[in-house]
Formats: structure tokens, sequence, C-alpha cells
């Protein structure tokens, strides 16, 4: 355990607290980019190159942008200032603290007794892709399946459906004016 | 304290502090953002289990990753979207005022 992880599991620990407990939501949005990129800096530092870089593409370039968006089309950073927690907030916290207590003591008495620490393994994008495109390449093309059937029905839940509606119904009223004549 | 059960702990920390955000909060883009931050818990332990696995060469570790994150991603466009499609509806984000599946 080396102080360079101490630091980054600090900020990601505390970036990620914060963003589930501040008040304002774009705060909230901001403090969990803090985190995951501490949390990126993790993989970093376990050697999964891919990983980390992948992580801050994904994550920061589009999952916090994506929330930010939401935050602001719903309006919902001056709506909840008053009351941020949720009416059956301690049992949540309860549930929280229970499944941490589990998982510690599952960790501190479960783990193995420390060996030698295996060598740094390479884990270079070269050998990802060759990966991906020999062993994984079923994978691959499921996730690619997956990922398009997701965004285009994002899309569609996302479009207003008043327009649509406002659309279908002058497209009819073109029809019957057509017809009339 | 081995290095792998000190990554398994944030991790656990990491799950923890997302469930805990989940359950608690009322506005709906946070719990949301809770599940992801349990996702993200969830690859660490991916990335630590290969990192100090028996056989770290077959890649397995890291291509369950980045198969998560992309997942994650897709869950979180359409999580989003049904936030806002509920938001049109309703006028909330306010998980304990939406009570109603109709009307």
């Amino acid at each position: 355990m080396t102080i360079s992880f101490l630091i980054l599991a600090l900020i990601a620990v505390a970036g990620t607290g914060a963003a589930m407990a501040l008040r304002n939501l774009v705060h909230c949005v901001l403090a969990l980019t803090v985190g995951l990129v501490g949390l990126a800096a993790l993989f970093l530092q376990l050697g999964a190159q891919f990983v980390g870089f992948t992580q801050i593409l994904v994550y920061i370039g589009a999952v916090a942008i994506l929330a930010v968006f939401a935050i602001m089309m719903t309006r919902s950073a001056e709506q909840t200032a008053h009351h941020v927690l949720s009416a059956n907030w301690l049992a949540g916290a309860l549930v929280a603290a229970a499944v941490f207590a589990l998982l510690g003591w599952a960790i501190y008495y479960g783990s193995p007794t420390p060996r030698s620490i295996p060598p740094q393994p390479e884990a270079s994008v070269n050998q990802i892709g060759i990966a991906l495109m020999h062993r994984f390449v079923l994978p691959l093309e499921i996730v690619g399946l997956l990922l398009t059937a997701a965004l285009i029905g994002a899309a569609v839940l996302a479009m207003d459906d008043t327009t649509v509606r406002e659309s279908r119904i002058s497209e009819g009223v073109v029809r019957e004016s057509k017809e009339t004549r | 304290m081995s290095p792998l059960s000190a990554y398994l702990l944030v991790a656990a920390l990491l799950f923890s502090i997302g469930l805990a955000g989940a359950l608690s909060r009322r506005s709906a883009i946070v719990v949301l953002i809770g599940i992801e931050l349990m996702l993200n818990a969830a690859n660490l332990n991916f990335i630590a289990f290969w990192r100090y696995g028996s056989n770290p060469m077959a890649l397995t570790g890291v291509m369950f990753a980045l198969f998560s994150i992309a997942v994650a991603a897709a869950e979180a466009a359409v999580g989003l979207s049904i936030i806002l499609a509920v938001y049109r509806h309703s006028r909330t984000t306010d998980l304990d005022q939406m009570n109603s599946m109709k009307g």
C-alpha cells in the first residue's frame, strides 16, 4: 500500500461521497467527475491503461455531460433545494452501512495470505485489440448491438411526443385536404 | 493488509456510498448516479482481481471491465431519457412524488 494509492483512493471516495451528499445537483455532478477521475487513476495505477482512459472518455466525457443535460432540462437544480433526502433515508443508510460491514468483514477475514506480488502484467492496446478481434469477437458484436438498440431507444423515449402528434395531425390534415380536392 | 484487499476495500466503500445515495436521495438523477457508482465499484474489483490474479495474461478482467463500461453507458442513456419522459408527464423528478403508475 503506497502513498499514491492512499491519495487516489481518498480522491475517489471523497469525490463520490460529496456527489451523494451535496444539495445542489450541479455540484453533485462536478464532485462525481472528481471521484471518477480518482477511480480512473486507480485503474491506471493497476496497470490497465486502456480501461482507465476509456473510463475518462465514457464517464467524464459522456455520462457526466448527459447527467448535466438531464438536470438542466428537468430544471431540478433549483427545485429540490430544501428536501434532498427521501422519507425513508435512515433505512437506506442503515442498509448501505450493513452492506459495507458485510463486505469489509468478508474482505478482512476471507482474503488469502499475502503471497509474493506478481509482476505487473501487460495489457497494451495492441493485445486488447487482438483479444477483442479473436477471442471476444462475439461479445463485442453483442455489445455493439446492445448499444445501438439502447441509444435508439433512448432517443425515441426522450423525443417530445407532442411534436410527433402534431406532425401526424398536420399530415392527416394535408391528406384529407388533398382527398377533398 | 495485502494490496488486493486494500483495493477491494476501496471498491466496497464506493459500492456502499453509491447504495446509500441510491436508497436515500429524492432526486431521480442522483439515484441514477448512485447506480453508476455501484457499477464502477464492480469495475475496480474486476481490474484488481486481474492485476493480482493467477493468470493475468488472459486479459479476462480487462475485457469484463470494458464490456461493463459499455453496458453502464447504455444504462445511463436509457435511464436519463426515461427520467426526461417522466418529467415531461408529471413535471417532477422527485421520487417521493412519483407514486402512481398511470395518470
